[in-house]
């Protein structure tokens, strides 16, 4: 998930009858599946709860592209290196939409910029983990992406039309990466040397864990998600998506020839699920505190690219400026 | 240095170019001044690697000693490398990146406009598909060139700045040499002869506009590209892009 634990700022939920009539309309209109547009009267914590999920789900986008800017200019081929730029530019797509529809909502998209720049926003913590070899270009399409898109799948649903519609499109780009990222550990351990198998097992063993805590917290622990559930912006529990993750998942390892560091893992005939070992939650907590292995250098890089790119911006609207003017 | 006939020398040194220059292009990522630029770089880029491929293709088709355009893109040298000596130069700011796609995207577009012509079909194919690109490559940093030299105080230095660490690398790509006249002659390649002239044209017109003064032309001095002899970024610029199969040379990517 590219969102994880979105404040919703409510305390309990409220039955239909505590509601004014507004609010009453509005959670009916949900409960009928009826999608809710920008003019829509709406709550102000579900507004301020999606300015804060679609914002934080763009600047994943956007942070997102630096551990894979980490390997483009170092892509093996001419066909990994056209993969991975197209994939670098679908993301920096799906943040410009992604932060689109969040403007639908009256929020502004540099005041949300700056928010994670001065780390009031947070974005998702997967990508505050090094890419250290090749693999991770594939291991990050077919896990981070594949989670991803597990989230994402019940996102086109979600009650707010803008959101959802922007996600339509996200998710079949989001599974044509899964796939590649899929073929390009697929061909490493089919077709490779024994190096390029180790660096495909590397890759798995560091982002397994990683990639399963991106679905955020368990239910126990997520005082967010009923709210959410309500709302229908969420569809679906954070241990439902990261159970649902798993079993599909799984059996493409097993194609691979591969396996996930976790000693607990198999298969139980009884729930008709993977069973899976303890998410270590302490990692989870320091990273998305600030505290990750690649955290600072993310956060920094961003706000280089803003700053040293403020004279462009600021020469962009001067010209324009000036031709308006002179048109005048 | 290895030396090949004239047609492949040729060939090799289009795909190098838009090769090294989009390689230059893949530094930017998630460096961009804004969101949109950071997708429109990339989109130039991807748009450059796939020339670059389409020109290697040929170039390894016409050597016909059983190497390829990945052969080709990544365990060749420094000396043997043929793009144009613009494009390897560091990225440095926007006004210098901007700089070099704009001098670069003119000579592109005249070049490939006529070797559309060219009674090599291959050659006129690779040129007419990439044209279409380049078409759109042009009006995007002409229009980068404008607002960055008539922009703001701060930006119409850095574009003066600019002008004058690259200006001196435009000779090399609007000289033609003694090769690459007989392949027009015979009609191999359109005739590329006014391109020079046509480049001239335009960045004047582009830097009037961009209230830029355009300085006398280039000349040359020692580096020399069709040579192999290069400045000296290109090898780390390479080492970087080779080295995953300079590190494993008998492995399939």
């Amino acid at each position: 998930m590219y969102a994880q634990l979105v404040e919703t700022g409510t305390k309990k939920l409220k039955t239909l009858d505590e509601m004014g009539p507004e609010e009453r309309a509005f959670q009916e209109r949900i409960d009928a599946e009826i999608k809710i547009e920008a003019k829509n009267w709406m709550p102000d914590s579900y507004r301020k709860t999606l300015i804060r999920q679609i914002s934080q789900h763009a600047h994943s986008e956007i942070v997102g592209m630096l551990p894979e800017g980490n390997w483009v200019t170092r892509a093996p081929t001419l066909k990994r290196k056209l993969q991975l730029m197209a994939k670098i530019q679908d993301e920096a797509g799906h943040g410009l939409y992604l932060y689109s529809a969040m403007e639908t909502l009256g929020a502004d998209r540099d005041e949300e910029i700056d928010k994670l720049h001065t780390g009031r926003a947070k974005y998702s913590s997967i990508f505050n983990y090094p890419t250290l070899n090749w693999a991770d270009m594939g291991a990050v399409g077919w896990l981070v992406d594949g989670a991803a898109i597990v989230n994402q799948v019940p996102l086109q649903r979600t009650s707010y039309g803008p959101y959802a519609r922007a996600m339509i499109r996200v998710c079949k780009e989001e599974s044509f990466h899964q796939r590649q990222g899929y073929e390009i550990l697929l061909h490493m351990m089919r077709h490779g040397t024994e190096a390029q198998q180790e660096m495909v097992q590397d890759a798995i063993n560091r982002l397994w864990w990683p990639a399963l805590m991106m679905f955020g917290p368990s239910d126990e622990h997520s005082p967010n998600s009923a709210q959410s559930m309500a709302w229908k912006i969420k569809r679906h529990t954070n241990d439902e998506l990261r159970q649902r993750f798993i079993d599909q998942t799984i059996p493409q390892l097993e194609v691979l020839g591969c396996t996930v560091p976790d000693p607990d893992l198999k298969w139980n005939e009884e729930t008709g699920h993977y069973d899976f070992g303890e998410i270590q939650w302490d990692e989870f907590n320091r990273v998305i505190q600030g505290h990750g292995p690649c955290n600072t250098e993310r956060l920094n890089a961003r706000r280089n690219a803003h700053e040293n790119g403020a004279w462009v911006r600021a020469a962009a609207v001067a010209h324009a400026e000036k031709k308006q003017k002179a048109v005048a | 240095m290895q030396k090949y006939d004239d047609l492949t020398e040729f060939v090799l040194r289009m795909g190098d170019s838009a090769l090294i220059q989009a390689q230059r292009l893949c530094e930017w990522t998630g460096k961009a001044p804004a969101l949109e630029e950071e997708l429109a770089l990339m989109n130039v880029g991807l748009d450059l690697v796939g020339q670059a491929r389409n020109w290697l293709d040929y170039a390894a088709e016409l050597i016909g000693d059983g190497t390829d355009a990945d052969a080709l893109a990544y365990r060749r040298d420094e000396r043997n490398y043929r793009n144009v000596l613009m494009v390897e130069q560091p990225n440095g700011d926007f006004a210098v990146t901007m700089l070099k796609q704009f001098l670069y995207d003119v000579w592109q577009f005249h070049m490939l406009s006529k070797l559309r012509e060219s009674k090599d079909d291959r050659v006129a194919a690779i040129a007419t598909k990439s044209l279409k690109e380049v078409t759109y490559h042009l009006r995007r940093s002409s229009d980068w060139i404008k607002r960055l030299g008539d922009g703001t105080e701060e930006s119409h230095q850095r574009m003066v700045k600019a002008i004058d660490d690259v200006w001196r690398f435009t000779y090399d790509f609007l000289q033609l040499t003694e090769q690459e006249n007989a392949l027009i002659d015979s009609q191999v390649i359109g005739d590329v002869r006014d391109v020079a002239a046509q480049w001239q044209t335009k960045v004047n017109a582009v830097f009037v506009a961009s209230t830029l003064t355009v300085p006398k032309p280039a000349e040359p001095f020692y580096l020399n590209s069709r040579e192999g002899v290069h400045s000296e970024c290109l090898g780390a610029l390479l080492a970087e892009m080779q080295y995953l199969q300079r590190a494993h040379p008998n492995a399939s990517w």
